[in-house]
């Protein structure tokens, strides 16, 4: 099999791999930088050593494909069309945010996306998916859900009732758990009898695969031939992407959990370098493509700083809006 | 008008609203081919068939879960929870995500859904299937909580609960499915959420109930009557949205207040009720408003013990005849 890059996708579509995973870092590592200043506040899980995951998955899907994940979201939300200005206008908690500064950083939703929330009690999320690929096979509708989810949340009962649910009902979900080993503090190990995640499946007749999460283009073939899989049969498959946060679980995590030379070992694995390096040997991009592209980015991130900065606060009187529908509001004014 | 049971009133809303509107589905635990532990559901899978009447497994926080993943696709899902005692194993779905959904999206996602859930005590099922959990609902912002007690008003608040956009926890209770009324003929009849009812004008004082304390308040009240005590009796019918004018009009006229709910007592609906009253009719009271609830035990099994924890007619009287000695 030709593992070029060039075999796979063209050159255009590999270098966007570039430009998005650089924007998802630079994001996340102004997110940081804005906690310490106390512009953002409460949570905040960062993303970090992740970005290979969310944007071969996103790349390897329909863009009317349904998404979930959980609360360490925001590059998913960025990588499916969010603007960065409104989803860090969101962190600041601030109106211009994309949900008017009431869900915050682990709340991001955009349905005009298909990118169905981000949620923050563990894997509260499964059957969300289950029912929203419920939902569009009884419209027929030719999308599936994607629901994305870490280690710490598969010994949670939702994530058995939502297989088990997916399965016999015979429904288009793609389970995708992005493995970095922790949930908060606590390590695979520690806490899942199995610590293969995708074998944990066959209880439930769900193919399954593992895949590396460090490397965007293996993330990208394996989401896509999962996604047409679970499309073309109606059925639920799972996939195990195996990744590591760089940072802690939330930044008020130091992370001691971990040895130093155990972080070390998975940053030389850090999927941006290593997909630049593959891009510079294979003669798709010069130093200096990429490095311009960093630029972009960190411009695109400053833009984004600023305008969250300038927003304005949300009204007082917009506290009790949104408890209840309106009168007359129009239901799911994006399917149609 | 036709007479019939809360069961077939409940079942014929959702006979209507399913051929309405086919975005209307309907699952929950033998829902299809057993068609309902209660009959709710009875002959639904052969009108409409298994994809839109659907069985499922055993898993109460993925039946809300997935209801709430349907509506937020396009569909107006109908969740059956077997009885309100199991929104217990669903609470993570209903609390965290149902009545959340909406707020925390910044009003980006309507929940157009209900969960019927049978519950309340009186049949010897014990500690775990006899409690009444409105409390726990209506504390919760982001949730409708409905109350039927009449055939009427469980065809018509069911049929406002689907058809709205708002998620809607809808209590039956038990005791209530073979309680006959007359309900309307008119398929498009509907009763509105959020409005109470006055079902029995009264001077002396008012009775503020909701399920099955209304019919019990209402039979306090013709007893009451033979003793000279004219009682106006208030339905809420929904406990959210909460219609306080209509109490606290009738209040304000009779100058007495008996608040009566089925859930235990501390913290109970009649707290809020009674906190309400207190609130806003303190000058009109000529008497401290007086509760009426259940007793703050787990349900006992025997038929002795177990009377003692619901409210029963003789209860709400004595409690009237006491307000209406008292005096400020």
């Amino acid at each position: 099999m030709d593992t070029r890059l060039r075999a796979i996708l063209p050159d255009q579509q590999l270098l966007k791999f570039y430009e998005q995973m650089t924007l998802c870092r630079e994001f996340e590592e102004s997110c940081a930088e804005q906690y310490t200043k106390g512009h953002i506040t409460g949570f905040l899980h960062l993303y970090s050593g992740q970005e290979a995951v969310a944007v071969g998955a996103t790349a390897g899907l329909h863009p009317d494909d349904y998404i979930l994940s959980a609360y360490r979201e925001h590059p998913q939300a960025i990588v499916r069309g969010a603007d960065p200005k409104v989803v860090m206008a969101e962190l600041f908690g601030k109106a211009t945010g994309l949900c008017k500064g009431k869900g915050g950083s682990m709340h991001l939703f955009e349905p005009e996306l298909a990118f169905m929330g981000g949620y923050a009690i563990v894997g509260g999320q499964f059957p969300i998916a289950v029912g929203l690929a419920f939902a569009s096979k009884y419209r027929r509708e030719d999308r599936i859900s994607v629901c994305f989810f870490g280690d710490g949340a598969v010994n949670q009962g939702n994530f058995h009732e939502g297989l088990n649910w997916a399965r016999l009902w015979e429904l288009p979900v793609l389970f995708i758990c992005e493995n970095n080993f922790y949930g908060i503090g606590t390590e695979v190990r520690r806490s899942s009898a199995l610590a293969d995640i995708h074998k944990r499946t066959c209880g439930y007749d769900i193919p399954s695969e593992k895949v590396d999460g460090m490397d965007v283009i293996a993330v990208y073939q394996a989401v896509k031939h999962a996604a047409e899989w679970v499309s073309g049969h109606g059925r639920p498959y799972l996939i195990e992407a195996v990744t590591y946060r760089f940072r802690g679980h939330s930044m008020s995590d130091p992370g001691r959990y971990r040895s130093p030379a155990e972080v070390e070992l998975w940053k030389e694995r850090d999927p941006i370098p290593n997909f630049a390096r593959r891009l510079i040997d294979e003669g798709i991009a010069t130093e200096d493509t990429l490095a311009c592209m960093r630029a972009k980015a960190a411009v695109l991130v400053e833009e984004a700083v600023k305008f969250a900065e300038e927003s304005p606060w949300p009204e007082d009187d917009e506290v009790c809006n949104d408890v209840y529908a309106p009168v007359g509001e129009e239901v799911c004014p994006w399917l149609k | 008008m036709a007479e019939m049971n809360c069961r077939d009133a409940l079942n014929l809303a959702l006979k209507e609203e399913m051929r309405r509107d086919p975005s209307v589905v309907i699952w929950g635990e033998d829902v299809a081919l057993y068609e309902g532990s209660f009959k709710v559901t009875r002959g639904l899978l052969a009108e409409f068939g298994e994809e839109r009447i659907k069985d499922t497994p055993i898993s109460e926080n993925s039946i809300i879960g997935a209801a709430i993943g349907a509506a937020m696709g396009g569909l107006r899902p109908v969740a059956e929870l077997m009885t309100v005692n199991f929104a217990l194993l669903a609470m993570d779905q209903i609390v965290n995500h149902m009545a959340k959904i909406r707020y925390m999206f910044g009003g980006k996602a309507g929940l157009p859904m209900v969960v019927r859930a049978p519950g309340g005590g009186g049949s010897q099922l014990a500690a775990q299937h006899s409690q009444s959990l409105e409390t726990y609902f209506m504390h919760c912002p982001g949730l409708y909580v409905a109350v039927p007690a009449t055939p009427a008003d469980a065809r018509g608040l069911l049929k406002s609960a689907i058809r709205d956009n708002n998620p809607v926890m809808f209590l039956e209770h038990e005791l209530l499915y073979n309680s006959r009324g007359e309900v309307p003929d008119d398929p498009e009849f509907t009763v509105p959420l959020g409005v109470a009812e006055i079902k029995r004008r009264g001077d002396d004082v008012t009775i503020v109930a909701y399920s099955r304390m209304t019919l019990l308040s209402l039979q306090a009240a013709e007893e009451l009557e033979k003793e000279g005590v004219s009682c106006e009796v208030v339905d809420l019918r929904t406990l959210a949205p909460l219609d306080r004018t209509t109490f606290l009009e009738s209040v304000k006229r009779t100058s007495r207040a008996v608040v009566v709910s089925e859930c235990c007592h501390t913290c109970g609906v009649g707290a809020e009720l009674a906190a309400c009253i207190f609130e806003n009719c303190f000058d009109s009271l000529t008497a401290p408003v007086r509760r009426v609830s259940g007793l703050d035990v787990p349900m006992p099994y025997s038929r002795r013990l177990e009377r003692l924890c619901i409210p029963r007619v003789e209860d709400i009287v004595a409690a009237v005849k006491n307000v209406m000695q008292q005096k400020y």
